[in-house]
C-alpha cells in the first residue's frame, strides 16, 4: 500500500488522537485498539491530518524545515509511517 | 502473589455490561446462565459513578455491552457521561433496537464505534439463530446508518456449525456495508455457549476449511479492513491470552454492579468479587482478591511456569481450565503441553459429531 507525496490522509472513522495524562503519553485511540505514539510518530500525525492539514508533501516541507533535516530522509520516513498506519486501519483507505 | 500494588498497571478498558436484557436469544451468549433482572440493575447514577472511577482508575476506553445496551434509555447520557471524563466510548450491540436518529444522538454524545453481531449472512439462517424474527434485516441497515453517521463499524461475525461455511460470504457483507473492522469470532463456549456445545461446534474438516478461508483472503484485505481472527479454542495447539492475561488489560462491572476480571469470571468457586458498592473501581482493580488471585505468573502450575510463553498467553483461560480440567488453576487444557489435553479432544470430537438442537438463551425479567 503506498501513499503519494500529493494526497491528503486522514484518521479512520473512530480514531482520535488522545493525549493520557496518567501514562504521559500521545496515542491514537481506535475501535478497541490503542497505539501508543513516540515523538516522530506523533509529529507526522498532527503534521498531515486535521481539519486543515496540506497534502502529504506539503507537510514533509514543513517538517524538513522544522527539523532542519534533509528532506529526501524526512519524506522516506513519513511515507512509510503514513504507508504502515493505513495498512493497520488507523487511516482512512 | 508477586504483584504488588506498585507494579500493576492500570487497566486498558472497563465493559460495562448495561443489562442482561435482550430481545435476541443467542444459544452462545456469553452472559451467565444466571442473568439480573432488571431490578437489579444499578441506576443512571451509579454507571455515571462507575463510569467517573473508571476513569479515575486509568481505563482509556470503555465498552457498553449487555445483553443489550440499548433497552437502556440512558445509554445516550452514559455516553455523554464517558466522554465527558475522557473515555473512548465503544458500542457492543445486536443493533436490532438502533435507528438513525438514536445513532445520531449517541454520535452528538460522543460515541466513537459500534460493534454490530450478525448471526449470519442471509436472514433465514441469522433470525433462526438469534431467535428474533427480521432481525438481520435490521442489523444490515443500522449497519449501513452507523457508516453513514461518521462512526466506525465493527461486524462481530459469529460462527459456529450452523454458519461457518460463509465465513466468505460474512467477510463481503463487511466489506459491502463499509466496515472498518471484522471480528471472525468462533462462538466461546462459557455461559449459554457451553450449556449448547453439542449443537454448536463445527467439525474438525470445517474447521481446517474456514481457516484456510480466513487465511487466503488476509492479503487482500490488509488496508481495506481491520480484521481480528483467533483460531478457535478446541482446535488449537496453544491458548489464547484470555482478556490479554487476567487482571491485565480488562475489567467487566455486570449489571448489578458486581466487578469481575472477566464476563465467566463467577463461574469459578471459591473467588469473591467486589461491588461497586463496595470500593471504587481503581482499588478493585489494584488489590482485589479475584483480580489478584490469577494476575501474573507466580500462581502458575507446571508446565506452565517453566515455559517461555507464560508471559505471552498468561497460562490461557481460567474459566476454560475450570471447564475442561475441573480446576481453574490449572494450565488451560487446549494447551499440548497440558496433562489434560486429551480431554478436549475427546470433548470435543464428541460433542462435534452430536446432533441435538440448542437450547435458546432465557430472558432476564
Ligand atoms: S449474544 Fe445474542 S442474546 Fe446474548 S446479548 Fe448478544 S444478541 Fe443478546
Ligand atoms: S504451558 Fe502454559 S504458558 Fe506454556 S504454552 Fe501451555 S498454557 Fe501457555
Amino acid at each position: 500500500m503506498t501513499v503519494a507525496e500529493d494526497s491528503r490522509v486522514r484518521l479512520a472513522p473512530g480514531v482520535m488522537l488522545r493525549h493520557d495524562r496518567n501514562r504521559g503519553a500521545w496515542m491514537l485511540m481506535a475501535p478497541e485498539r490503542v497505539l501508543t505514539l513516540d515523538d516522530t510518530a506523533l509529529a507526522v500525525l498532527r503534521a498531515c491530518t486535521g481539519p486543515d492539514a496540506p497534502t502529504i508533501g506539503g507537510a514533509i516541507d514543513a517538517l524538513a524545515a522544522e527539523y532542519d533535516a534533509p528532506r529526501g530522509e524526512i519524506a522516506t520516513d513519513v511515507l512509510e509511517l503514513l504507508a504502515d498506519l493505513r495498512l493497520k486501519g488507523y487511516l482512512a483507505p | 502473589m508477586s504483584c504488588t500494588a506498585a507494579d500493576v498497571d492500570a487497566p486498558y478498558a472497563v465493559l460495562a455490561e448495561l443489562t442482561h436484557r435482550c430481545p435476541l436469544r443467542c444459544p452462545y451468549c456469553s452472559n451467565p446462565l444466571a442473568l439480573d433482572p432488571a431490578s437489579r440493575e444499578l441506576d443512571t447514577d451509579g454507571w455515571k459513578r462507575v463510569i467517573d472511577q473508571a476513569a479515575d482508575a486509568g481505563a482509556l476506553q470503555i465498552h457498553f455491552s449487555g445483553g443489550e445496551p440499548c433497552v437502556r434509555r440512558d445509554l445516550e447520557a452514559l455516553v455523554a457521561h464517558a466522554t465527558a471524563v475522557g473515555l473512548y466510548s465503544n458500542l457492543i450491540t445486536s443493533a436490532v433496537l438502533l435507528d438513525a436518529e438514536r445513532l445520531a444522538r449517541l454520535k452528538a454524545a460522543g460515541l466513537q464505534h459500534v460493534q454490530i453481531s450478525l448471526q449470519d449472512v442471509e436472514p433465514e439462517g441469522a433470525d433462526r439463530i438469534g431467535g428474533f424474527k427480521g432481525g438481520h434485516a435490521r442489523k444490515l441497515e443500522v449497519a449501513r446508518a452507523v457508516v453513514e453517521a461518521g462512526l466506525a463499524l465493527t461486524i462481530n461475525a459469529v460462527l459456529h456449525r450452523h454458519n461457518i461455511e460463509r465465513v466468505d460470504d460474512f467477510i463481503d457483507l463487511a466489506l459491502e456495508l463499509g466496515a472498518g473492522r471484522i471480528e471472525v469470532a468462533n462462538v466461546q463456549y462459557y455461559g449459554w455457549g457451553l450449556t449448547n456445545r453439542a449443537a454448536l461446534l463445527p467439525t474438525r474438516e470445517q474447521l481446517i476449511a474456514m481457516d484456510h478461508a480466513v487465511r487466503a483472503r488476509l492479503p487482500s484485505l490488509a488496508g481495506r479492513i481491520v480484521v481480528d481472527y483467533v483460531v478457535p479454542d478446541y482446535y488449537a495447539r496453544r491458548p489464547k491470552a484470555c482478556m490479554g492475561g487476567w487482571g491485565r488489560r480488562f475489567m467487566n462491572v455486570t449489571p448489578s454492579g458486581r466487578v469481575l476480571p472477566c464476563h465467566a469470571a463467577e463461574t469459578i468457586p471459591g473467588l469473591e468479587f467486589e461491588t461497586v458498592f463496595d470500593r471504587p473501581l481503581a482499588a478493585i482493580w489494584r488489590d482485589g482478591a479475584a483480580f489478584a488471585r490469577y494476575r501474573g505468573t507466580a500462581w502458575m502450575p507446571e508446565p506452565c511456569q517453566s515455559c517461555d510463553r507464560k508471559e505471552q498467553d498468561w497460562g490461557g483461560c481460567r474459566c476454560q481450565a475450570l471447564a475442561l480440567a475441573g480446576d481453574a488453576a490449572a494450565t488451560d487444557p487446549v494447551c499440548e503441553l497440558s496433562d489434560a489435553h486429551g480431554t478436549v479432544a475427546e470433548l470435543r470430537d464428541r460433542d462435534a459429531a452430536a446432533e441435538v438442537p440448542w437450547r435458546y438463551r432465557g430472558a432476564a425479567g
